[in-house]
């Protein structure tokens, strides 16, 4: 196996979540589409890790930080969502355009 | 490296066959007409990685993935579909009518990313012994060259959980809060 697999893969796996999260309009969808995208950096610091072969696993250790803030993020924004969806009755970011100037 | 050698490998038929399942998966991700199918198809993509961390020899990476992305993250998804009562038949108003954009600003990330890694790596191989990493060496890790960063994100997880319901409460309005009181 070579590096490069892995790291088209995950290239591949970032362009869809930016696909996603451009061209969503609701906002669950969009999170999802975020999900896409640290799962593909994931998959790269675990590549890098197996290609540099660290005493300290570092890849590995820094993969586990990113699931950690990903779990996180994910509590955060939902009870955002939920906050939105009961305030304005929709999910859908056309219509969160109070800020909007 | 040519194709010839590299799809002699059997073990890289298995990351095609993975890789597959997991761009596939990503795909339905982002186009999938229903909001329920989208989750459960990023359990697909989320699975596909975790066998790719296997393959990589990142096993524990790969459980604590299955555990904490499909076993918390997807549910706490299907939760907030169901409570944002996001409708779960078909819908075409799910996504925004102008795609060509947002199409080719990914298409030209991914050559970036794509030729980047290729003229950076070229024919790196990655170096499986087929035993998985000691976990030994993760804890030793994360308890101590990175004991600072572990409390760190340990103290990121508690601000989440406690903002997390602070946002996610329903306050009482003032009328409520006066039947309580008198209650």
């Amino acid at each position: 196996m070579i590096a490069n697999q892995f790291l088209i893969l995950a290239a591949a796996l970032f362009s869809l979540g930016i696909y996603g999260l451009l061209i969503r309009r609701n906002i669950v969808l969009i999170l999802l589409s975020v999900e896409l995208m640290l799962n593909a950096v994931n998959i790269n610091l675990v590549a890098f890790e197996s290609m540099l072969n660290t005493s300290d696993a570092l890849g590995q250790v820094f993969a586990i930080f990113v699931i950690t803030v990903a779990a996180a993020e994910v509590g955060i924004g939902l009870a955002i969502v939920l906050m939105i969806f009961r305030n304005r009755r929709s999910a859908n970011v056309d219509e969160l355009n109070l800020m909007r100037w | 490296m040519s194709f010839g050698s590299w799809i002699g490998e059997p073990v890289n038929w298995v990351f095609l066959a993975l890789g597959l399942a997991v761009l596939v998966s990503g795909f339905r991700v982002v186009t999938s007409k229903n909001v329920v199918h989208a989750a459960l198809f990023l359990v697909g993509a989320l699975a596909g990685t975790a066998g790719l961390f296997i393959l990589l020899s990142a096993e524990f990476v790969a459980w604590v993935l299955v555990l904490v992305y499909i076993g918390a993250v997807v549910v706490l998804f299907l939760f907030g579909i169901m409570i944002t009562r996001a409708p779960t038949g078909l819908d075409e108003g799910l996504d925004s009518e102008r795609k060509l954009g947002p199409a080719l600003l990914s298409l030209a990330v991914f050559v970036m990313l794509a030729w980047g890694s290729i003229e950076a790596f070229g024919d790196n191989a990655v170096a499986t012994t087929g035993a998985p990493t000691a976990t030994e060496i993760l804890g030793g890790a994360l308890l101590g060259r990175f004991v600072i960063p572990f409390e760190a994100v340990g103290f990121v997880l508690l601000a989440a959980l406690v903002g997390g319901i602070t946002i996610a409460r329903r306050d009482l309005t003032p009328l409520e809060e006066e039947e309580r009181t008198s209650a």
